[in-house]
């Protein structure tokens, strides 16, 4: 992983994100069975397709752009009075509340790379963060601003709670957390199946499986009248804070980049190998876990079986292009709630698949994964050869 | 650039010796030769054609061998197995013919005078004969160069002559060889032309009637001291006592069997020893990096069972371990990151849990001022220093700290010369100032030149402590496990 980060230059990382777009681009056309007839008269007309292939992805992008960022004619209405200013807010508002829990999921899987943990396990830390934050937000009666952090802390302890049975259990046995971690995954997943039809939890009101309200009390504060923003988004912004404080300027972020970097190191400088491995861990999940309380007590209302999405396994990839850095992680994660929140338009108004955006992502991540293809494209300098595989070993 | 326009030409049936430091760009120059790297520049010529190597596949047809420094042998293998691997015979039917392959094994090793037996398993097998089986490897492609990479690194001195007389017969028979070291004692034994190279490039050539001090000046390009000035010890009270030890290595073999050594305040005991013989484990069970299976360690009169290496180091012992890139550095650290490893919690660099950059990178600059680290700041990763100056920010980082035990593992290993009198001179400074100093080394050398006292261990045992006076012949003979008694 971290031999991926340091052949990632921020170059490769937004050419990655602009070739992405150009593979989406092609994929647009190929959708649309219209224009790909015209390909068949390419050469008697070849104005005709490419010019219609250009104005379909222009308007897929420039979708894209309006429901994640603005759109012109909000802003133009909202001046002359005929539509609300929350319509012009309302794509960024749209853009920041996918970011939210993905800053959480983002900074968890980061923070356990830089220790020299691969967390695959958020998406069932999210769970248990969702479980947790749920059973407070509805199971505890308590006052509006308390209960939120309660209901918070039980997401955060859900999370963490998960994640230690891998912590520990590397600390302690060597257990490879990936196997371990993709194993509670499992767990998770169908004990929030299981514990949405129980007793307590089930909506007893409902047929259907799925939980009680959460509390209105217990709900993250909006942050704009009709908007779906929420202190989300803020809490993420702080997460980030706290956790870039936490790796360079704290002793135990210190043993955490030790351990990640050389763990036969820092055990011989004294350091606890197997204690860095326990915190970071705990802390990773916890963060996954904040990520479900997120959704739980901002969009969400109630527990489904489908409440977590794929905001753990998206941490992945945020973590991955944020290049395991706190405020990597951030912008990476501002860019993948753009990407979902204009998707969202793309579908509604150029009847693209919504699919489209996660395979843009996914193309992202493998050019993130294979930079010397990007550079090999854009026929970028590789200083000192870098790319020549050493075999010669010694002095 | 590890290579700047080299020139060199073996003669057939010559020795040639390659002497340089280490990092002087030895091991480069003799990758590109077995096409393991490739030139930017310059050609090979072999019996006069010009050559092309795009892998080492190439340059054994073009009969080229190298026996490399690490031994690239399949432990689980045998001898046999391990000499057809990558030249796989085959009967019909894509069939491995090991029977055949058996036969050359047998043959090459009687022709060339070199005993190994080709149903052993590898893993079982003594480091030197290990290096034979490399060299037959080599043979049975018939090549008619070999590269011999730091080749005695890893023998006593006795297995060192062995090999050298195996040299001679190879020599004997057409073959050439190029024999990279960097110890003056066996190029002047055995080599017919001596090419020294430094900093990339070739910067003489000698014959071995030259002396060691003209050799050791050539290599270093100045004048080199080839000992090391100390007064006599005045040795106070045990600062370690170790007592009947017995530790277990990785696979759970006893790799320290009851052996029991005291370092006294104010002396360097030197533990003098082939590689493998449990030093390693020794040293790691005294700095609670490894579980005591028996017997005790006290630092100072107290029991150190139990304690954390963090206790350990905090009780005043100062360790530089033998690997420094595995055990020593975090590569991708600064070099103040680095240089704080073992203190980062502690005041002045950290008051609670936050650290304190400033005092970290004052100290930092101090340190790597005091101990001559050559970097260009203190903000540099430390993996992109030369191995010296790598193993000077270790030394650094143990030594600033007021130590009552240093414990100092392969201080020196491929360090260059210049680094190598610093951090001498340093290690017996640190005895002048009344710390015990526990030495191990397995360059013989480096243990006589520092020690006050010498132990050899061997087998997992302390064999003898012998006064630092003691002929090399008989530590030699030691070393391979020889007592008095039995010689």
């Amino acid at each position: 992983m971290r031999r991926i980060w340091r052949a990632n230059t921020v170059t490769v990382t937004v050419l990655a994100v602009l070739l992405a777009l150009v593979v989406g681009a092609v994929l647009i056309v190929f959708g649309n069975e219209e224009v790909l007839g015209e390909y068949g008269y390419f050469f008697a007309q070849p104005g005709t397709p490419l010019g219609d292939s250009l104005r379909l992805v222009a308007e897929g992008y420039a979708n894209l752009f309006k429901g994640s960022i603005v759109d012109p004619s909000a802003v133009s209405g909202a001046i002359a009075g005929t539509n609300n200013w929350s319509l012009v807010f309302s794509p960024i508002s749209e853009t920041l509340t996918y970011t939210a829990p993905l800053i959480f999921t983002g900074l968890a899987v980061a923070l356990a790379f830089r220790a020299g943990l691969f967390n695959i396990g958020a998406h069932g830390q999210v769970i248990m963060g969702c479980v947790g934050g749920a059973v407070v937000g509805f199971g505890l009666p308590l006052p509006p601003g308390l209960h939120p952090i309660a209901a918070l802390l039980g997401a955060a302890l859900g999370g963490a709670a998960l994640a230690l049975i891998a912590g520990v259990l590397k600390a302690r046995t060597g257990a490879h957390e990936v196997i371990v971690t993709i194993m509670l995954n499992y767990i998770a997943f169908w004990f929030l199946q299981w514990i949405i039809t129980k007793p307590g939890v089930h909506d007893p009101t409902r047929t259907d499986a799925i939980s009680k309200t959460i509390d209105n009390t217990a709900k993250l504060p909006s942050l704009g009248n009709g908007l779906r923003i929420n202190l989300g988004i803020v809490l993420g912004v702080l997460a980030a804070a706290g956790v870039a404080w936490l790796l360079n300027r704290s002793t135990k972020g210190f043993e955490m980049r030790a351990v990640g970097l050389n763990p036969d190191a820092a055990r011989t400088a004294g350091m606890s190998v197997g204690g860095a491995y326990v915190l970071a861990m705990g802390l990773s999940g916890a963060l996954a876990g904040l990520g479900g309380g997120v959704v739980v007590l901002g969009t969400a209302s109630d527990l489904t079986g489908q409440v977590a999405g794929t905001i753990g396994f998206d941490g992945i990839t945020v973590a991955l292009l944020g290049r395991g850095r706190p405020w990597g992680v951030v912008a990476s994660a501002v860019l993948f709630g753009a990407l979902h929140a204009g998707g969202n338009r793309m579908q509604q108004v150029s009847h693209l698949a919504i699919d489209l955006v996660t395979v843009v992502q996914a193309v992202i991540v493998i050019f993130i994964a294979a930079p010397a293809l990007v550079k090999a494209i854009f026929r970028l300098r590789q200083p000192g050869g870098g790319l020549s595989t050493g075999l010669a070993k010694g002095w | 650039m590890a290579n700047d326009h080299i020139d060199l030409v073996v003669e057939p049936g010559e020795i040639h010796a390659l002497l340089g430091e280490n990092g002087a760009g030895k091991s480069t120059l003799m990758n590109i030769l077995y096409g393991l790297l490739h030139p930017d520049e310059g050609e090979i010529l072999v019996d006069g054609t010009a050559r092309r190597f795009r892998g080492p596949g190439d340059a054994i047809d073009a009969g080229i061998g190298m026996v490399h420094q690490h031994f690239m042998l399949v432990p689980v293998f045998t001898v046999t197995e391990n000499v057809m691997l990558g030249a796989e015979a085959t009967r019909a039917g894509g069939l491995l013919d090991r029977a055949s392959a058996r036969e050359r094994v047998l043959a090459v090793s009687q022709r060339y005078r070199l005993p190994v037996d080709p149903d052993a398993e590898v893993a079982d097998l003594p480091v030197g004969v290990q290096q034979r089986v490399e060299i037959v490897k080599a043979l049975v492609r018939e090549v008619d160069l070999l590269i011999l990479d730091e080749p005695t690194a890893v023998l006593t001195p006795q297995e060192t002559d062995e090999l050298l007389d195996v040299m001679r017969g190879l020599k004997e028979s057409g073959k050439s060889i190029v024999f990279i070291t960097h110890k003056l004692r066996e190029v002047k034994a055995i080599a017919d032309r001596i090419t020294v190279v430094r900093r990339g490039a070739v910067v003489g050539t000698a014959r071995p009637d030259a002396s060691e001090d003209e050799l050791a000046s050539l290599m270093v390009g100045r004048t080199v001291k080839l000992t090391v000035d100390k007064a006599a010890a005045t040795p106070g009270d045990p600062v370690l006592s170790v007592r009947d030890l017995s530790v277990y290595d990785d696979r759970g073999h006893e790799a320290v069997s009851g052996t029991s050594l005291e370092v006294r305040a104010g002396e360097v005991l030197g533990v003098a020893g082939v590689q493998g013989n449990g030093q390693t484990e020794l040293v790691e069970a005294i700095m609670g990096l490894r579980p005591v299976a028996d017997g005790t360690i006290e630092l100072n009169g107290t029991d150190l069972a139990g304690r954390s290496t963090k206790a350990i180091l905090r009780a005043g012992v100062g360790y530089i371990p033998e690997d420094r890139s595995v055990d020593g550095l975090v590569r991708d650290f600064t070099v103040a990151e680095n240089l704080i490893l073992d203190q980062y919690d502690r005041a002045p660099y950290a008051s609670g849990v936050a650290l304190r950059p400033a005092a970290i990178s004052e100290a930092a600059k101090e340190w790597i001022a005091e101990f001559d680290v050559r970097t260009s700041s203190a903000d540099t990763p430390v993996g992109t220093l030369s191995g010296g100056n790598q193993q000077k920010v270790i030394v650094a980082r143990e030594l600033a700290r007021q130590v009552k035990l240093l414990i100092a593992a392969q201080p020196t290993r491929g360090v260059d010369v210049g680094s190598t009198e610093f951090i001498h001179a340093r290690v017996v400074r640190e005895r002048d100032n009344g710390a015990g100093v526990l030495l191990v080394s397995s360059e013989l050398d480096e243990v006589l030149a520092l020690a006050d006292r010498i132990a050899v261990m061997y087998g997992g045992k302390i064999l003898a402590t012998v006064p630092a006076d003691t002929p090399r012949e008989r530590i030699g003979l030691l070393m391979a496990g020889v007592t008095e008694e039995a010689a």
